[in-house]
């Protein structure tokens, strides 16, 4: 099932357009790799995806590029950010104010699955930047849904740590759409691969019938 | 391309440095109009007996005085912390034009004026200091901490879950983000707390202005040195006493102690009759609104006010206020490079710091207070003081600012007054316009709370007008006041956007200190 089609669209950030004659389609259960030298548009791609999918009323979890977390909170604080919409006023306080055991369960098990449990209460502005991301990420799963929207979001994570964060993240959300900078995950993880370069898309296809050459033109100065 | 010599506002008439003289001009122009003779006989005599208090300070009350600290921290303490609550609590809907509305008017009457309304109703109570330091500074709280969730980052905020509720995404996503700087801005209010706290004594609240005002009325300036040389220990030593985590504590103490504090019992029909009786203008009570005579006569009352009492009490405020701030700005040119260490060296830069410490710290009324002891009641004391006391405030800031820049000079730099001159004076004249501009407003207000004292500003019509307990007139003098200071807030901030004084970032992380 189509889960968003664009068709010749023009995606601007304010008045400087980034993206130009954008023809897109996503299916449902897909994963998709956009690649492209920073600034090619990438981020502005992301973010029109996630508004366009939250307007259709689709439950979308993100990962923007900057994190978005707030700094004297603790990672679980940020983490539980990730549903503040699903539990009254009330209960969002009483759990700001003193973390509820059963939030503080569900979280511990999230945080397990990516090595960040010990830094739980830790706040975030002490975390490296690593563990910022890996808190952001955290946010997103812990949100949950049926598509995750990564604007790179495992740039500052090692690569050992990187294949068990995609696993998890490819394990909980049907529909995965990642904007990456490392070539050879990108070939392994997702199964179909948009390149960006000059203001449009010059690159769609399955991962398995892609040159090398073909991405290095990409990046060619 | 070599920098504009005028500034950004170029070749446009009046320049900045246009304004600047034009202020002063001003200032200079009020003096014919202005009541500046000095009545009592021997002001040296005064002078002298009041310095030499200091070498012999006589602490043999110290058990009252003490009592008067303890009262000043308590009454201190609540205030702005019921103050800070509120305006935490206005803050995020502070865009909203009435919200706007109210928190200014809440600001723009003095924290005397409110205790001599709450005065008339509970008394000279706990509830009356609390509310005369928690109402005003509400309304600065509310504007301060909302300019401060406005600056802070919006990220978070915006990828929280669509339909999160506006309380949840506040208490997660906004207010942490703006903690930090509510946290320092919120000690420094607490500073500002102590000192409003301490001149409340002046209209009979038994903190240290109560203390400073009897021994002065006996003239016993050994005591009065005494008051003065623990107040200015107890602001110098705040901070290490008044620890953030002791703060608790103290305010749970403070609590205790004003609510045991005496004072008449507190009456709702007090507050009832205050209401809708005391405030409301005499011909209007208790009679018919629908009768044309009604308001014959209420038109005869307002014009009457008016014209003896308003009017006059106005004038008398822009004469004092102008001609103060012409005196704030040459204190502050002339002050800060008392404390730049390049233009003075490091040891008379240390008594610079002294000295603007000691102006600026000690109350803006409490100066006027002492001034007018030796120099007698008229306009002249109360410029000297608020110009001293102003000037002191924008002294400090653009010395620090000149400390800063010390770094950055080129290698070959000249020294002494050519340094002032061509390096310093030039690049902090922006932020110094921007300064006086900002404080123009607040020594509107203290113009018109000194009238209190004597001076026949504003404050001596409201005041006179309470003591004879008729409260409508009072009220309706405060609101002439509250009007002046929102009309002379929108010159200034005209001005301000005319010139593009938004301080630089060097200026603004210390701004919230101008206020």
């Amino acid at each position: 099932m189509t889960l968003l089609s664009l068709a010749g669209e023009t995606i601007g950030w304010k008045e400087h357009d980034v993206l130009v004659g954008v023809d897109l389609s996503i299916q449902e259960g897909e994963t998709i790799a956009f690649l492209g030298r920073s600034g090619s548009g990438k981020s502005t791609l992301i973010t029109h995806l996630y508004r366009r999918l939250i307007a259709a009323g689709r439950a979308v979890a993100l990962v923007p590029q900057d994190h978005a977390l707030v700094p004297p909170l603790s990672v679980f604080h940020n983490v539980y950010m990730g549903r503040l919409d699903r539990q009254s006023t009330f209960y969002n306080f009483a759990n700001l104010v003193r973390p509820m055991r059963r939030e503080v369960a569900a979280i511990r098990l999230i945080l397990a699955e990516i090595a960040m449990e010990p830094e739980m209460f830790r706040p975030v502005e002490r975390l490296s930047g690593g563990q910022k991301q890996r808190t952001a990420i955290a946010r997103a799963l812990f949100r949950g849904g049926d598509i995750l929207l990564g604007d790179e979001p495992i740039s500052a994570i090692d690569e050992k740590q990187s294949a068990v964060v995609l696993d998890t993240i490819r394990s909980r959300f049907s529909t995965v759409l990642l904007a990456l900078h490392d070539v050879d995950l990108a070939r392994d993880y997702c199964s179909r691969i948009i390149g960006l370069r000059g203001n449009r898309i010059v690159i769609d296809k399955p991962s398995g019938n892609i040159e090398r050459g073909e991405i290095e033109a990409l990046y060619a100065a | 391309m070599p920098p504009d010599p005028k500034g950004p506002t170029g070749g446009q008439w009046p320049g900045r440095r246009e304004i600047g003289i034009g202020v002063v001009l001003v200032g200079l122009a009020m003096l014919p109009f202005a009541d500046l003779e000095v009545s009592t006989r021997d002001p040296w005599l005064h002078v002298s007996r009041f310095l030499a208090g200091f070498l012999s300070p006589d602490f043999n009350s110290i058990k009252s005085i003490a009592w008067a600290v303890v009262y000043t921290v308590a009454f201190g303490l609540v205030g702005v912390f019921i103050g800070a609550l509120a305006g935490l609590l206005l803050a995020p809907v502070h865009h909203l034009r009435s919200v706007r509305i109210l928190a200014s008017t809440l600001r723009a009457v003095h924290e005397l004026f409110w205790a001599l309304l709450f005065l008339q109703v509970f008394g000279p109570s706990a509830i009356t200091g609390a509310l005369a330091i928690a109402l005003p500074y509400s309304g600065i709280f509310a504007k301060v901490y909302s300019e401060m969730l406005e600056e802070a980052d919006r990220r978070p905020d915006e990828v929280l879950p669509p339909g999160s509720g506006a309380v949840s995404r506040f208490i997660y996503a906004r207010l942490p983000m703006a903690l930090s700087p509510f946290r320092i801005y919120t000690r420094y209010r607490v500073e500002c707390g102590l000192r409003s706290s301490a001149v409340l004594g002046f209209v009979g609240l038994p903190t240290l202005g109560f203390e400073l005002d009897a021994f002065f009325k006996v003239g016993r300036y050994e005591s009065v040195a005494a008051v003065l040389l623990i107040y200015y220990l107890m602001i110098a030593t705040n901070r290490q006493w008044l620890r953030p985590s002791l703060i608790p504590v103290f305010l749970v103490a403070a609590l205790g102690l004003l609510i045991t504090l005496g004072g008449p019992p507190f009456r709702m029909e007090n507050l009832v009759r205050f209401l809708t009786e005391d405030i409301v203008p005499a011909p209007l009570r208790d009679a018919s609104l629908l009768a044309s005579s009604t308001w014959v006569q209420f038109s005869g009352w307002l014009e009457a006010l008016l014209s003896t009492q308003a009017l006059p009490g106005l004038w008398n405020t822009i004469l004092v206020t102008q001609m103060a701030l012409a005196v704030t700005m040459v204190v502050a040119l002339l002050g800060f490079p008392l404390i730049v260490a390049r233009l003075v060296g490091k040891f008379p830069s240390a008594g610079g710091h002294l000295l603007l410490v000691v102006g600026r710290s000690t109350p803006e009324y409490m100066l006027v207070y002492i001034f007018l002891q030796m120099l007698g009641p008229s306009m002249l004391p109360a410029v000297i003081a608020l110009g001293l006391h102003n000037g002191a405030i924008i002294a400090h800031l653009l010395g620090r600012q000149a400390d800063a820049l010390t770094p950055t000079l080129r290698p070959d730099a000249p020294g002494g007054f050519n340094l002032y001159v061509y390096e310093f004076v030039p690049r902090l004249y922006g932020n110094f316009l921007a300064y006086i501009f900002y404080r123009w407003e607040i020594i509107l207000r203290e113009s018109a709370i000194v009238g209190i004292l004597g001076v026949h500003t504003l404050g001596f019509y409201i005041d006179g007008a309470i003591t004879e307990i008729r409260l409508d007139r009072a009220v309706l003098l405060i609101a002439v006041t509250v009007l002046a200071t929102f009309a002379v807030d929108a010159i200034a901030r005209g001005l301000r956007r005319r010139f593009q004084l938004s301080m630089n970032d060097l200026a603004s992380r210390e701004g919230s200190a101008i206020y």
